[in-house]
Parts: structure tokens; C-alpha cells; sequence
């Protein structure tokens, strides 16, 4: 191999927004290589039994994994995307070299444009003995049960009433595991009132303006204590209740996995809308380092779906920059923008919307 | 413990392989993460905290939090979460920081 690897247009991650931007530039052309810190893409999806909403463009009545099946099929079918499994990238400097570690070897890699989609991660909550063993991350339960076929305990606390708490939820009922409850510490369920019926009529209690006060055990988690919250989120006291599990599973949101974007000094903005700090990008996802564009989770937490369009977007900006697809190109961003819009209509888009309002709000965003 | 049925997704398991934990003979799967193969059998004190010395978990599984850091085969800091398992592996609770070999 070469010193320095060269391509037209590097993707960091193999999850949904990565995929789909390696297979949108690829049509149009362009030469892709895509990294996967993992042995295999597909990123969250692998994990997803459950079927994704939305309409049929973005898979609908599909299980997530077989979505991601799909799309690694479509990298792998296209002979102008190359795809390193097991390669983290570390940085990208100055000169727009960007670096990599993968089986022990440090790489380089010389790209004519970046897609940094990288994902989130897992938030956690503060609450004493929050660091026992049998406390985990949403997403990490599910690899344990959803990829290894491994139960992590017998009896669950889930924390937060959102998608993906009831998701996990179902699933632990699924692979055999009580749940002892679900709460939640504002006054309304987040997710989808679907997921919410089918788990209260499996007889699963979700409380509602309710937290952790702590958890409690000699090595791993044997119990937590649980208590209500007045209108003004303090604990009544007196409500506590102490509820033996063996496991409390956190589902309290995602914060992107910003790292790269900071490190290559994209300018970056707090907004609590999407989830923490994120890069400041035009509408094409280009970030104000001309030529690094952003899709999925990283420049916004939203869900698959959406990180699958604008994967696809990227993909196809970036292509188009390079002189590729000039024919189709307009018309394919125009039809992803559009299907954006259309995602992000309904109640839980409007958050995202106003998010990416006050991103582009303030100048800064190279257009 | 392991799923032996489940309504939606279906198994697919590498070959039965030893591995030691502490000393202590283990079984796991080929091709699963160690920490997988470690939960399997109800481990789930993977290490213990370099200054309050409180016992660490598992936490995110994908690579992210360092939670799992154990020695693998003499290496320290190996993340078991994304560790694939290996028959005859080595597997030890990691002191403070870790030596380099």
C-alpha cells in the first residue's frame, strides 16, 4: 500500500448516515473509501429488532437490522466504495491529511472531501452509586441481548419513557427479562404512545414524573430507591419506593460524537435542541471547514431514518462538488431536503427543526 | 445468562472455546466479545476504579467509555466490549493503570 492513501471522498463511520453516503457518491461516481471502527458496518441497526415507521423510501415495515443489511449490501455490491473495517480514525490535520489506526497499523489518508459521521453517544445521569456494575447504557443492553444472545440480568429498571427506553423495554420482555418498571422524570411519555401501550399492557408500570435517587449494592447493583417529582422536578418526600433489580438500564438520551469535528476545528455550537454541542453547517451539511461535511447522529441527534437521508445528502454534495453527477445532483439534493422536511414534520421533528433553526441562525456557516 | 429462544432473532454462535479468567477455566463462543462470553457466565465485576478502588462494569459495549479495560493475553487496557474472544485467551482484572510488556 502506499504511504498515503488517496481518495475523492473519505466517510468516517459505517452506520446509517455513512452507508448511505458511501452508496449516494458512489452512484454519482465518486471514489469512496469508508471507516468502520467495528468489524462490520451498520452501526446502531445491527441491534434494531424492532420496524421502523416512516414512509417506504426509508424502509418502512423493515426490522432495523435488515435495513442495515441492505445497506451494507449496497456498499459492498458497489465497486466504487472501499470499506475498512476495523479502523479508527484519530485526527484530521491541517493539510487535510486524515489519520487512522487499524489491526495495529497507523494509516494515512489524503481524501478531496470528508463526511464525518461518527454518531453519539450514550448521556448519563448523576445519582449516587451510578458507576455499580449493572448499570448500563440502553444501547448497550441491546448488543448484549440483540447481537450476543445475552440476558443482562433478571429483573430491570429502565430510566426514560423516550423511543428508546420503551424500545429496550419490549425487548428485554422479548429475550425473557422482567421489567420492573419504567420511569421517567418529566410529566409526559416522550416516545411513541404505540411502543407505550404495548409495554403498559404487558402490565409494566411506567411512572412518570419520577426519578433515581440512587442505586445500591455490595459489587453490582441489587436495588434503587425511586421517588415522585412535584411540578417543580424536586423529590416529594415520603414517595420513596425501593425496588429490587439487578439491573437499571439508562435511556436518557445521546450526545453526538463530536471529537473529530472539534479537532478539525469546525465551529461548533451548543444547542440543547440537538442534543449538545454540533458543528454549524449549511443546508448541503458542509460545515465551516469547506469540504468536511457532517450526516446522522453527529450533527444532531434525530433517529435512523432521518440519519439515513441525510447520509444520502452528503454523499451526493459532496460528489456533485467534485464534478461528479451535474446532471442529476440538483435534483437529487432537492429530493432529499424535501424528504427531510418531510420527516421532520410531525411533533417530535419540530424539536430537531428548531434546533437546526438556531444552527444556522448566526453566519459562520460556509453557504 | 444466554437466550435460548427468542420470538424475532435467531443465534448464530461461533465454536465452543476455553479461555481463562483470572485462572479460572471459562467457556465462551469463538467470535464473541470477551465481555459477552464474561456476562454469559455472570461475571459482571470486570475491574475496580484506580483511586476509590469501586468495582467497574460493563457499560456501553461498543468501545466508547473504557469501563472494560482488562488485560488480555499480558496486554492491558484491552476493551473487552469489542474484543473478539479467542480460544486459550488470558483473560486478568487489570491493576491501576496497567503495565506495558
Amino acid at each position: 500500500m502506499p504511504k498515503v492513501k488517496e481518495i475523492e471522498i473519505l466517510i468516517i463511520g459505517g452506520g446509517p448516515a455513512g452507508l448511505s453516503a458511501a452508496s449516494a457518491a458512489a452512484d454519482l461516481g465518486a471514489s469512496v473509501l469508508l471507516l468502520e471502527r467495528d468489524d462490520k458496518p451498520g452501526g446502531q441497526l445491527v441491534k434494531q429488532t424492532h420496524k421502523f415507521f416512516g414512509s417506504k423510501k426509508q424502509y418502512a415495515g423493515d426490522r432495523g437490522y435488515q435495513i442495515g443489511n441492505l445497506l451494507i449490501e449496497q456498499c459492498a455490491n458497489n465497486p466504487k466504495v472501499e470499506v475498512w473495517t476495523e479502523t479508527t480514525a484519530l485526527g484530521i490535520y491541517e493539510d487535510g491529511v486524515v489519520t487512522a489506526e487499524g489491526q495495529g497499523k497507523h494509516l494515512k489518508i489524503n481524501p478531496e472531501k470528508i463526511i464525518v459521521a461518527t454518531g453519539a453517544s450514550e448521556k448519563m445521569i448523576a445519582f449516587p452509586n451510578n458507576d455499580l456494575p449493572g448499570i448500563y447504557g440502553a444501547g448497550a443492553v441491546q448488543t448484549l441481548m440483540n447481537v450476543h444472545g445475552i440476558v443482562p440480568g433478571q429483573r430491570v429498571l429502565m430510566i426514560g419513557a423516550g423511543n428508546i427506553g420503551l424500545i429496550v423495554s419490549y425487548q428485554l420482555m422479548q429475550a425473557g427479562v422482567e421489567v420492573a418498571g419504567i420511569i421517567e422524570a418529566s410529566p409526559t411519555i416522550g416516545g411513541y404512545l404505540v411502543h407505550a401501550a404495548k409495554i403498559r399492557r404487558a402490565g409494566v408500570p411506567i411512572l412518570t414524573s419520577h426519578t433515581i435517587t440512587e442505586a445500591y449494592g455490595q459489587d453490582s447493583v441489587e436495588g434503587a430507591i425511586i421517588c415522585k417529582l412535584d411540578e417543580k422536578w424536586q423529590p416529594i418526600p415520603g414517595t420513596e419506593q425501593d425496588l429490587k433489580v439487578d439491573v437499571i438500564c439508562l435511556a436518557v438520551g445521546l450526545s453526538p460524537l463530536t471529537e473529530l469535528c472539534f479537532q478539525a476545528d469546525c465551529q461548533m455550537k451548543y444547542v440543547p435542541e440537538l442534543s449538545g454541542h454540533v458543528p454549524i453547517r449549511n443546508k448541503y451539511l458542509e460545515t465551516t471547514r469547506l469540504g468536511l461535511y457532517v450526516a446522522g447522529d453527529v450533527s444532531g441527534v434525530e433517529e435512523a431514518s432521518s440519519a439515513m437521508v441525510e447520509g444520502r445528502l452528503a454523499g451526493i454534495c459532496a460528489a456533485y462538488s467534485l464534478g461528479h453527477g451535474k446532471d442529476v445532483a440538483p435534483k437529487l439534493q432537492a429530493d432529499a431536503l424535501a424528504e427531510l422536511s418531510e420527516l421532520r414534520a410531525g411533533p417530535a421533528g419540530q424539536k430537531t427543526v428548531k434546533g437546526i433553526m438556531k444552527l444556522m441562525d448566526k453566519g459562520g456557516a460556509a453557504c | 445468562m444466554r437466550i435460548t429462544e427468542h420470538p424475532i432473532l435467531e443465534f448464530q454462535r461461533g465454536e465452543e472455546v476455553s479461555f481463562s479468567f483470572d485462572g479460572q477455566e471459562l467457556k465462551g463462543y469463538e467470535g464473541e466479545t470477551i465481555a459477552a462470553a464474561l456476562h454469559a457466565v455472570g461475571v459482571r465485576v470486570l475491574g475496580h476504579s484506580q483511586t476509590m478502588h469501586r468495582p467497574r462494569g460493563l457499560f456501553c459495549a461498543i468501545g466508547n467509555c473504557s469501563s472494560c479495560l482488562m488485560v488480555v493475553d499480558g496486554e492491558p487496557n484491552v476493551r473487552i466490549c469489542v474484543e473478539k474472544l479467542k480460544s486459550g485467551m488470558r483473560v486478568e482484572t487489570q491493576q491501576g493503570k496497567g503495565c506495558l510488556r
